[in-house]
């Protein structure tokens, strides 16, 4: 047994080295370093939304018949919407279903996900073919369309938008992480552990599972841009968050039938998606060079 | 040659076990998963005699077994259930429906790679420089902007600021009276040029331009960035810097020699965008009142339509099954190494 805790300190420090390295590309990069930005403010506002908003309450819903359909001004930077809400409020509410929601969709795709990919990946065999047989079956539809059958089977709402998204993403990280796994199954410190009689379970936990973060990671990053544009395709169409509570997709298509005159209703939510998905694909990009150089350029 | 027939074998092989798959898991979502199937398939003045009968009909009260196999039967005699909302069967509405999707979708689709395809062979060829900059940033703002967005946007600019194209629909409504197009195949376009109808051919094509640009978006950003990819890499190859000393034209290289190897990646991007199209469609249509399978999709989704609702979701996602197919094959066909693996 005394070789493997010296192995796994070796792996810790080594670690540690590729995040420092990630870090310095990214402050080195103006673009990534803008993203990363933009996406820790975007995630502050949103958990602070209450404190941020100039209005919260008309940002949770309440309406203010007074200024209905203000157009931007000093008082009501971005206006106001039908319901005559603060669209500024209503905008930074609206992060919550549109950016967190996506971003916990995205950790529980991968705790579904990337457990079963590495105990396909370790054990091979018939366990192998049966977890990604099923996986493939979900790989099948197309992502959104999936989400759409299960939200309608569930009810629409935002918690059962978030369970459709859910389901339909797991089978991705199954996938990368089975694929990781078969490659490290046959390196040292997994065989020397093996070789000790470390249990199969503790293997996969404390040796396949730890080294997978760095692809997952990336890969995650790369996805929440494409889930928080199917979270926001899911409000827009109605399934998601429920009026009158506020969400970027949701407002998009509230501001549908006024585009022509007061067109603050959709651009300003519309265009908040916009920046985050475009911050998540810019840093994707980036973390994908550091990883997979050879892929992409 | 044996080996190409067995790669393509094999493959069909396992597109009738993910079809089967995929008909478990529709069968699932549209019989199991809602607590009253039966009251869903009648819609909201479910009387409870209705409720009754549809569960006998549907077989609600029997082994899931036998439940399956009734969903099967139904499904193999072209069974895909009956709309609520239009009152006619699902198959029914497809077929009628196809035509206005499939123009908007090869449309769409076509603009994709002939913007697509030869930026990313220019962002290539010029690595590093402005042009290359330019792509780079087109593409990702292509694949970062929401179809339901870009659709608005477009509307925007193209029909309140600049009046040049039209809001939305198919054609303009009083092109009926003026000059009704025949209906031989339903693609306007062809029916329109079919028949020398050049007034309604021009209507049709300025509708279609904003939906398949709003469409196109994502995948020209996808294709592009791909093709990039992939140019990158051939252009280092040996036998290019070999032909590069032998000072054959850069012009040559990069269109003949190069793009011929990146063909067969691009095609593949291209086949997976026409999925991302697939699920495009069911925004672009909505958002410019295309009367084709995205706009019957989402409506049935927003009236709780649920025989339309499941009925397309299987239809989807076997057209997604079977467009990976032929790509696939395609594929192998076009480059050896593949079925070689």
């Amino acid at each position: 047994m005394t070789a493997v805790p010296a192995l796994s300190v070796e792996l810790e420090t080594q670690s540690t080295r590729t995040f420092r390295h990630v870090l310095s590309v990214i402050v080195r990069d103006p673009l990534s370093l803008a993203s990363t930005i933009v996406i820790i403010l975007f995630i502050l506002i949103a958990i602070f939304a209450y404190q941020v908003a100039p209005y919260p309450a008309e940002g949770a819903g309440k309406t203010n018949v007074a200024n209905t359909m203000l157009a931007p001004s000093a008082g009501h930077i971005l206006g106001a919407d039908r319901l005559g809400r603060d669209m500024f409020s209503c905008v930074i509410m609206g992060a919550r279903p549109a950016l967190i929601v996506p971003i916990g969709v995205v950790v529980f795709a991968i705790l579904i996900g990337a457990p079963l990919g590495a105990i396909a990946g370790y054990k091979g065999g018939w366990v192998d073919e049966v977890i990604m047989r099923i996986t493939d079956l979900f790989l099948a539809f197309p992502s959104l369309l999936l989400a759409m059958a299960i939200t309608s089977a569930l009810g629409r709402g935002l918690q059962n938008a978030a369970i459709a998204l859910i389901i339909s993403w797991w089978p991705w990280y199954t996938r990368l992480v089975r694929g990781v796994t078969i490659s490290l199954r046959e390196r040292y410190f997994v065989e020397a552990a093996r070789a000790t009689g470390v249990r199969d379970s503790v293997i996969i936990l404390r040796h396949i599972l730890p080294n997978t973060i760095s692809p997952i990671l990336v890969q995650a990053t790369v996805d929440l841009g494409t889930v928080i544009l199917a979270m926001g395709g899911l409000a827009f169409l109605g399934l998601g968050t429920q009026p009158p509570a506020p969400d970027w997709g949701l407002m998009v298509s509230e501001g549908r039938d006024y585009i022509l005159k007061q067109w603050w209703i959709s651009t300003f939510p519309g265009i908040a998606i916009f920046i985050v998905v475009l911050a998540f694909n810019l840093l994707g990009d980036t973390l994908r060079d550091i990883f997979d150089p050879r892929q992409y350029r | 040659m044996m080996r190409k027939l067995e790669f393509i074998l094999r493959r069909l092989l396992s597109f009738i076990f993910v079809l089967i798959g995929v008909s478990v898991i529709t069968f699932f979502l549209s019989r199991v998963v809602p607590t009253n199937a039966a009251a869903l398939y009648i819609g909201p003045r479910a009387r409870p005699e209705d409720i009754e009968r549809v569960s006998k009909q549907l077989g609600l009260d029997r082994p899931l077994p036998v439940q399956y196999a009734i969903y099967m039967r139904d499904l193999l005699h072209g069974d895909l259930g009956t709309s609520i909302g239009t009152k006619r069967p699902v198959l029914t509405e497809i077929v009628d429906r196809a035509p206005a999707s499939l123009e908007l979708l090869f449309t769409g689709m076509f603009l994709a790679a002939l913007i697509g395809v030869p930026l990313g062979v220019l962002s290539a060829r010029w690595q590093g420089k402005p042009l290359d900059v330019a792509v780079r940033t087109i593409s990702i703002v292509g694949v970062s902007m929401p179809a339901f967005y870009l659709g608005l946007l477009l509307q925007i600019l193209f029909f309140r600021n600049l009046d040049w194209l039209p809001l939305a629909g198919r054609v303009s409504t009083d092109l009926r009276f003026t000059n009704p197009i025949e209906s031989i195949t339903n693609f306007l376009i062809l029916d329109a040029l079919l028949t020398r109808n050049w007034v309604a051919l021009k209507n049709a094509a300025i509708h279609l331009v904003l939906p398949a640009l709003t469409l196109a978006a994502y995948p020209i950003g996808l294709i592009a960035r791909m093709t990039r990819a992939t140019m990158l890499e051939v252009l280092e190859q040996d036998y290019i810097r070999t032909a590069r000393a032998y000072g054959i034209k850069d012009f040559i290289i990069t269109y003949l020699y190069a793009l011929k190897n990146a063909i067969s990646p691009t095609l593949t991007v291209i086949g997976l965008t026409i999925a991302f199209a697939l699920t495009g469609t069911f925004f672009v249509e909505l958002i410019f009142t295309w009367p084709g399978l995205g706009l019957f999709t989402v409506r049935s989704l927003l009236n709780v339509d649920y025989p339309a609702i499941m009925g397309m979701t299987l239809f989807g996602a076997t057209a997604y099954v079977i467009i990976n197919l032929i790509v696939d094959v395609l594929q192998a066909w076009i480059d050896p190494r593949i079925s070689l693996k």
